[in-house]
């Protein structure tokens, strides 16, 4: 326990041969690509039903709403900070959504009015977190106890479901032949997110938040802001994902999307994203986004229950931080044995 | 005086007494001794569990797997109750505080030997532990009627006018106090959490410390799933759900740093007191359980701010955050 202080990459695959085809066969994001279709080549042999178009298709709503969540969850990772309380924000927005349609509310109403409960969540996390200064987990587990505890005080036992006929267009329609309009925002989203994150000035910002808060403060990078942004990115994410979510299953309580943030948290995490902060790509998230999909569908179809699927999601969880932290520390020691 | 209000303590001690004053006004019955006596025995577990929690967040980290690790070992004792009625109640605690030592052993080790950060490790074991408790049932529920009648009693079991389960609490109470403030061990806690460097240089393994921590706060837990379990006497895969967040907020409110090195065990008692007497208070008072959540997490908050005032107030150590991640 040496190197205590040392900085160890969590995503640091051992690598001593160089040039940029090896390196890129030997990235983390080609690892997940091979895990997935290994996945979808054990599905198709494990069920027959598998390969059908439709069942594809409809697999995406497995993950799509959680992969929106786990876009914005980069950059608050990126940062160095964590957001538990995007799954609670769905259950706010979506029973304000469902409050707003036993009033009568048109569809559009109902859009501006799950996006706005997001990004007013958003607002008042970022204001905890950037403003205030709070430690980002301690604030987050404080406001997911608020706001699905507001939802449980308007919601009591009852259950919302009089949305207009045409709010189900989000979560239950399609934009072309079998791909959903869920699937098609979330591919959408991921182009946006990646351009921001790695093409514009504000993404470079991120990360230097994350490597090192006090040199990108001196270097002029407005520290605070930057984490405000960010929070308000994973509040109307989740609200973008509390309308779809809502508008699929045509029903508010005030369960809904328990532990999402865990999954979202895992997404990013799996997809090569550190935890510390300053690391990771949106490329990496999307396939893990697709892996995690694959794994639910194909235990899906093998009927596991769901709440043994959250123990292959733990155990993924650890796995794939401390698989390369092993490999990494197996190395170190062959080398200074040598 | 002015140094005695600054203090945390002095503060929740007058936040206590101002919450009793205010119920007392509306239900006199509410602050007869019989009744404080029963707020204790049901805020006991709370104590126990949040007392485990502060250990684990002095060194910096967190433990959310608490309230799985409370399900867990709960269904497990529960259900080889159910097997075996003969095993005297004594086998099944010594299983329950294994148990729990063990699963907290897995999330020490976890951070000790990887350096993985505390929460993802044990946002993971979360989900593994609540799984694994639904497995080993396969979802069913253990019933009263299907436990000995001497597991369900011992917690109940009146001693010197208490019941066992309050004397277990203040016993874990003494033993925190003793831990950590006599003991190098406890020390090394405040030391890895307040200066990680330092402590390094001071000799301290800080990745041993933090184990340690774990592994206490998973024998604490461990004792709570049979405590749990026997007092309510019913058994299920969501026992406890959610209670991390109340042993995390039990901390923040008693004043424990959530940045490590600063709490103590006066305070984390209060603090768990404090939202005892709360949750006991509501159903007495008319407010609908459904509040419950909303008005913890509006405390959780709020006590997170005073917090981070307190500490503001003795300066700012720059570069503290990223020397060791949480």
């Amino acid at each position: 326990m040496s190197d205590q202080s040392a900085v160890l990459s969590p995503r640091h695959i051992p690598d001593r041969l160089d040039g940029p085809f090896k390196r890129a066969l030997k990235s983390w994001e080609t690892l997940l690509l091979a895990v997935a279709i290994a996945i979808a080549i054990a599905n198709s042999l494990a069920s027959p039903y598998f390969l059908d178009p439709w069942n594809l298709s409809d697999a995406t709503f497995n993950f799509t709403e959680k992969a929106i969540l786990a876009l914005a969850m980069t950059f608050v990772i990126i940062t160095g900070e964590i957001d538990l309380s995007v799954a609670s924000i769905i259950a706010l927005a979506s029973t304000a959504m469902g409050a707003a349609a036993e009033a009568g509310a048109g569809t559009p109403v109902l859009l501006f009015i799950g996006l706005g409960v997001g990004f007013g969540c958003g607002l008042f996390n970022g204001f905890l977190v950037a403003k205030l200064g709070l430690p980002a987990i301690v604030a987050t587990i404080g406001t997911m106890s608020l706001y699905r505890g507001i939802a449980y005080v308007v919601l009591g036992d009852q259950v919302y479901k009089n949305y207009p006929t045409d709010f189900a267009v989000f979560g239950q329609g399609y934009a072309f032949w079998i791909f959903s309009n869920e699937f098609v925002t979330f591919l959408v989203l991921a182009v946006i997110a990646g351009v921001v994150l790695h093409k514009t000035i504000f993404g470079r910002q991120v990360y230097a938040v994350g490597n090192n808060a006090l040199a990108a403060s001196f270097s002029g990078v407005r520290v605070r802001r930057i984490k405000f942004i960010v929070f308000l990115m994973t509040g109307v994410a989740a609200g973008l994902a509390s309308v779809m979510l809502t508008s699929r299953l045509g029903s508010t309580r005030p369960s809904i999307a328990v532990g999402w943030e865990l999954d979202a948290v895992t997404m990013a995490v799996l997809g090569g994203v550190g935890i510390n902060g300053g690391t990771g790509n949106i490329l990496g998230v999307v396939i893990a986004a697709f892996v995690m999909g694959l794994v639910t569908f194909g235990l899906g179809l093998l009927n596991v229950p769901g709440i043994v699927m959250s123990i292959f999601m733990g155990l993924m969880l650890i796995l794939v931080i401390a698989l390369p932290l092993v490999v990494h520390r197996i190395n170190n020691r062959r080398r200074t044995a040598r | 005086m002015r140094s005695l209000l600054a203090r945390r303590e002095a503060l929740l001690v007058l936040a206590c007494i101002l919450l009793l004053a205010a119920i007392t006004a509306r239900f006199p019955a509410f602050s007869t001794p019989k009744n404080l006596a029963g707020v204790f025995n049901d805020t006991s577990i709370l104590i126990m569990m949040a007392l485990g929690q502060s250990a684990v967040i002095l060194t910096k980290s967190i433990d959310l797997s608490v309230a799985a690790n409370v399900a867990l070992t709960g269904m497990t004792v529960a259900m080889l109750n159910h097997v075996a009625p003969g095993l005297p109640v004594i086998v099944l605690i010594v299983v329950a505080l294994g148990m729990g030592m063990l699963l907290g052993a897995i999330n020490g080790f976890l951070v000790w030997w990887l350096d993985i950060p505390a929460i993802v490790v044990t946002l993971g074991t979360m989900t593994i532990f609540r799984g694994l408790a639904f497995v080993e049932s396969g979802g069913a529920w253990v019933n009263a009627h299907e436990m000995s009648a001497a597991f369900l009693e011992l917690p109940r079991a009146m001693f010197l006018g208490l019941p066992v389960l309050s004397w277990v609490g203040l016993l874990a109470i003494v033993l925190a106090v003793i831990l950590f403030t006599r003991t190098g061990l406890g020390r090394a806690f405040y030391a890895t959490g307040g200066n990680a460097v330092a402590a390094i240089y001071a000799g301290i393994d800080i990745g041993k410390t933090r184990f340690l921590a774990f592994v206490l706060s998973g024998a604490m837990a461990g004792l709570c799933g049979y405590l749990w379990v026997s007092r309510y006497a019913v058994a299920y895969v969501d026992v406890a759900s959610g209670f991390e967040l109340d042993t995390i907020a039990a901390c923040v409110i008693g004043g424990v740093s959530t940045i490590g090195g600063v709490g103590t065990v006066g305070g984390v008692v209060l603090g768990a007191l404090f939202l005892g007497i709360i949750k006991n208070a509501l159903p007495v008072i008319g407010i609908s359980p459904f509040w419950q959540m909303a008005i913890s997490g509006a405390i959780i908050i709020t006590a997170v701010v005073i917090n981070a005032r307190g500490e503001r107030v003795k300066g700012r150590i720059i570069l503290r955050r990223k020397e060791l991640p949480l």
